[in-house]
C-alpha cells in the first residue's frame, strides 16, 4: 500500500527538480538563520545565491554529531524558540545528549513520513498498533504513534517495559501491529514461552521494528516466532526520527523519503560520493526541516544505496542492509553508547584507571554491556566489601550518564589488551550484520 | 606486635593462583599461612610470608596488583574453648572483625585475626595473657 503516491512514486527528474528547489531554499535559511552554518559557507567561500541544485551537495559543508554538541542545546535551532513546539533528545557523549527541535510544520512531515511508512508495510486504519518503543525524549515512541494516528489505526501507546502486562494488552486489546526494537520483539517472544502462551493467541500481523541493526536471521527467528511479517524502519533523532526510510512489503531495502530527506553515500574520508552501488557513509540534508533543519549531517552508519524502481511501485532510493559504523559508536538496547562515556566516568573517579574494555554480547536476546576495568594498586583493597562497593560505584555512575545498566568486572592491571600502546575498547560480540 | 600480610588480587581464571606460588617458588619465599577471599568475579589471595619485601617486589614486578595490610597472629590454645574464650575477649572490647583464618604454628593452633582495630585488639589479646605473635617468630628453621 501507498500513503502518498504522488511523493512516493514520482518520476525521478520530477524529484530532481524538487529537492532542487527545496535545497536552494534550505540553504538561504541556514545562512541567513543559523550562525553556525553562515560561517561554515564563508570561510568555505560559497555564497548561498551559488547553489542551484543538488549536485552541489558534495561542495556544501557536512554536520557532525560534535556540531551538535558544541551548539548544545538550541544553537542549530533556524527558527526562534516561539516557533519550536516539541524537543526530543537522544543520548549523547559524556551526558549532553543530542537535541531535536521541531515547529509544527516539522511534526506534519514527521507524522507524514511515518504514515507512509506503516502504509508501506501494510498497515492501515483497521489495525491496531501497539507502539512498545519508549515515550518521552526518545523519538521512537511519539514518533510511530502520531504516524500511526495519521493513518486512523488504533494506537496503543504501551511504552517500554513490563512485558508480561503488554503480551496481556496485546491479547485483550486484539494488537495486529507492534512496533519496537528487533531485540525486545525477540524478547517478548520468549516470554511468551515462558508464560506457555502460544503465538495463535495473539492477531499480530506485522512487525515496525528499527533503533537498532538486526540481522536477516533475527528476522527469520522474529517472524517464525511471533507469527507476523518484520519490517525494518530507519531514523534517528538528528534527522526526525523514526521514518526516515522504511522497508516495504517486499523487503529488498529501505525506501527513503527523498522529498524531505536528502541522501549521500560517501567516503567517510574525504566526504565525496563514492561510485553507484559502492559502501560509503550515509549523509542525509532535511531539506524540509525549519526547527533543526541540517545540511549533509553524518549519520556515521555505513551502507550501500540502490536507485532502481522498486516492484512496490516506489521510485524512491533503498537502503540496504546497515554494515557498521564509521565510527566508534554502539547501539545497546537502542540506546547510542560511545566509549568515550564510559572512559569520561572513569577518568572523574579518583579510584579507577581508564583502563577498561567493553564486552557487548547478547543473551536471550537482550543487549548484556560488561565493563571490565583495571584494577591498580591505588585502589585495591584487600577486603572484599571495599571491592565490591567500588564495582557498585562505578555501575552507579555508569547509569547515571548511559541510561542503561552494565555489569562491571574487575580485572587485574595489564590485562587489557593494549594494541600498539591504544587498548582495544571493545569487543562486540553480537551478530549485528549478516 | 603486627603481622604484615601480603594481598594479591586475582582474577577467577585457571591457573592464576599457580602463577603467585610459582613467582614465590623462584624467589625462595615460603608461605607460612594463607587464605583466599572469593567472590563470582574476583578473589583476594592473603599470605604470610617470611621474606614480605621480596615478595612484594617480585610480585609486582610481575604486574600483579598487590598490597601490604597489617594483622595480627594469635596462638589459641588447641582445646574445646580456646578459640571461643579469645574471641569473647574481642567482642567485649567493642573489636569489630573483618576476617580470620586459621594455620599451624608448630604444633598449636593459630589464627590470623584482621580487626577495624588491629592495634586495640593486640593491647586486649596481650592483656588477656594471650601470646600475640611477632614477626620474628613465624620464620622457622
Amino acid at each position: 500500500m501507498i500513503w502518498n503516491e504522488h511523493a512516493e512514486c514520482m518520476d525521478r527528474e520530477q524529484l530532481l527538480k524538487l529537492q532542487n528547489e527545496r535545497l536552494r531554499n534550505m540553504v538561504s535559511r541556514l545562512y541567513y538563520n543559523v550562525p553556525f552554518y553562515r560561517k561554515k559557507f564563508q570561510e568555505a567561500g560559497i555564497d548561498p545565491g551559488d547553489i542551484t541544485g543538488i549536485h552541489q551537495l558534495k561542495d556544501l559543508p557536512t554536520t557532525t554529531k560534535q556540531d551538535l554538541r558544541d551548539n548544545y542545546p538550541f544553537g542549530l535551532f533556524a527558527v526562534p524558540q516561539s516557533e519550536i513546539v516539541r524537543l526530543h533528545a537522544s543520548s549523547g557523549t559524556t551526558g549532553k545528549p543530542t537535541v531535536g527541535g521541531y515547529t509544527r510544520a516539522d511534526l506534519r512531515i514527521w507524522s507524514e513520513v511515518v504514515a507512509r511508512s506503516l502504509y508501506a508495510a501494510g498497515v492501515d486504519k483497521n489495525d491496531v498498533v501497539h507502539v512498545s518503543y519508549g515515550y518521552g525524549l526518545f523519538t521512537g515512541g511519539l514518533g510511530i504513534h502520531q504516524g500511526a494516528q495519521k493513518i486512523g489505526a488504533t494506537v496503543i501507546p504501551a511504552s517500554g517495559g513490563n512485558t508480561k502486562k503488554q503480551l496481556q494488552i496485546m491479547h485483550d486489546f486484539g494488537s495486529t501491529v507492534l512496533a519496537c526494537t528487533p531485540s525486545y520483539a525477540l524478547y517478548l517472544a520468549d516470554t511468551m514461552k515462558e508464560l506457555g502462551m502460544d503465538p495463535s493467541e495473539l492477531k499480530l500481523r506485522r512487525g515496525i521494528f528499527g533503533a537498532e541493526p538486526w540481522t536477516e536471521e533475527m528476522r527469520r527467528e522474529i517472524e517464525a516466532k511471533l507469527h507476523l511479517k518484520a519490517l525494518d524502519i530507519y531514523g534517528l533523532t538528528e534527522v526526525i526520527g523514526p521514518g526516515v526510510a522504511m522497508e516495504c512489503e517486499h523487503q529488498k531495502g529501505l525506501h527513503i523519503f527523498e522529498d524531505h530527506f536528502i541522501p549521500e553515500i560517501v567516503d567517510p574520508n574525504t566526504l565525496q560520493p563514492v561510485p553507484h552501488g559502492q559502501v560509503g557513509e550515509l549523509l542525509f540534508t532535511t531539506v524540509t526541516k525549519e526547527g533543526m533543519p541540517l545540511l549533509r549531517y553524518r549519520t556515521r552508519d555505513l551502507t550501500t544505496m540502490t536507485v532502481e524502481k522498486c516492484a512496490c511501485g516506489r521510485t524512491l532510493a533503498r537502503l540496504n542492509k546497515f554494515l557498521g559504523r564509521s565510527d566508534d559508536m554502539l547501539i545497546i538496547r537502542g540506546v547510542n553508547v560511545f566509549p568515550s562515556q564510559i572512559e569520561s566516568v572513569l577518568l572523574e573517579m579518583s579510584e579507577t584507571e581508564p583502563h577498561y574494555q567493553l564486552i557487548v554480547d547478547r543473551v536471550n536476546n537482550l543487549d548484556i554491556l560488561e565493563i571490565r576495568v583495571e584494577v591498580n594498586e591505588a585502589f585495591f583493597s584487600d577486603e572484599i566489601r571495599q571491592m565490591e562497593n567500588l564495582a557498585k560505584k562505578i555501575k552507579a555512575n555508569i547509569e547515571s550518564v548511559l541510561g542503561i545498566s552494565a555489569k562491571i568486572k574487575l580485572v587485574e592491571p595489564k590485562t587489557i589488551e593494549r594494541s600498539e600502546g591504544k587498548a582495544k575498547r571493545v569487543i562486540d560480540l553480537r551478530k549485528l550484520v549478516d | 606486635m603486627l603481622l604484615k600480610q601480603l594481598s594479591v588480587f586475582l582474577e577467577n581464571k585457571p591457573g592464576r593462583i599457580t602463577q603467585v606460588t610459582k613467582v614465590l617458588d623462584e624467589i625462595g619465599v615460603n608461605i607460612t599461612a594463607f587464605n583466599i577471599a572469593d567472590t563470582s568475579e574476583f578473589g583476594i589471595l592473603r599470605m604470610i610470608v617470611d621474606n614480605i619485601d621480596v615478595a612484594l617486589q617480585a610480585l609486582k614486578a610481575q604486574g600483579f596488583s598487590v598490597r601490604t595490610t597489617q594483622v595480627v597472629g594469635l596462638v589459641v590454645p588447641h582445646q574445646p574453648g580456646g578459640m571461643h574464650q579469645a574471641l569473647e575477649h574481642v567482642d567485649k572490647a567493642g573489636i569489630e572483625i573483618e576476617y580470620m583464618y586459621a594455620f599451624a604454628y608448630n604444633s598449636k593452633a593459630a589464627v590470623i585475626i584482621k580487626a577495624d582495630d588491629t592495634q586495640k585488639l593486640v593491647e586486649v589479646l596481650s592483656g588477656s595473657g594471650y601470646h600475640v605473635l611477632q614477626e620474628g617468630e613465624l620464620i622457622q628453621d
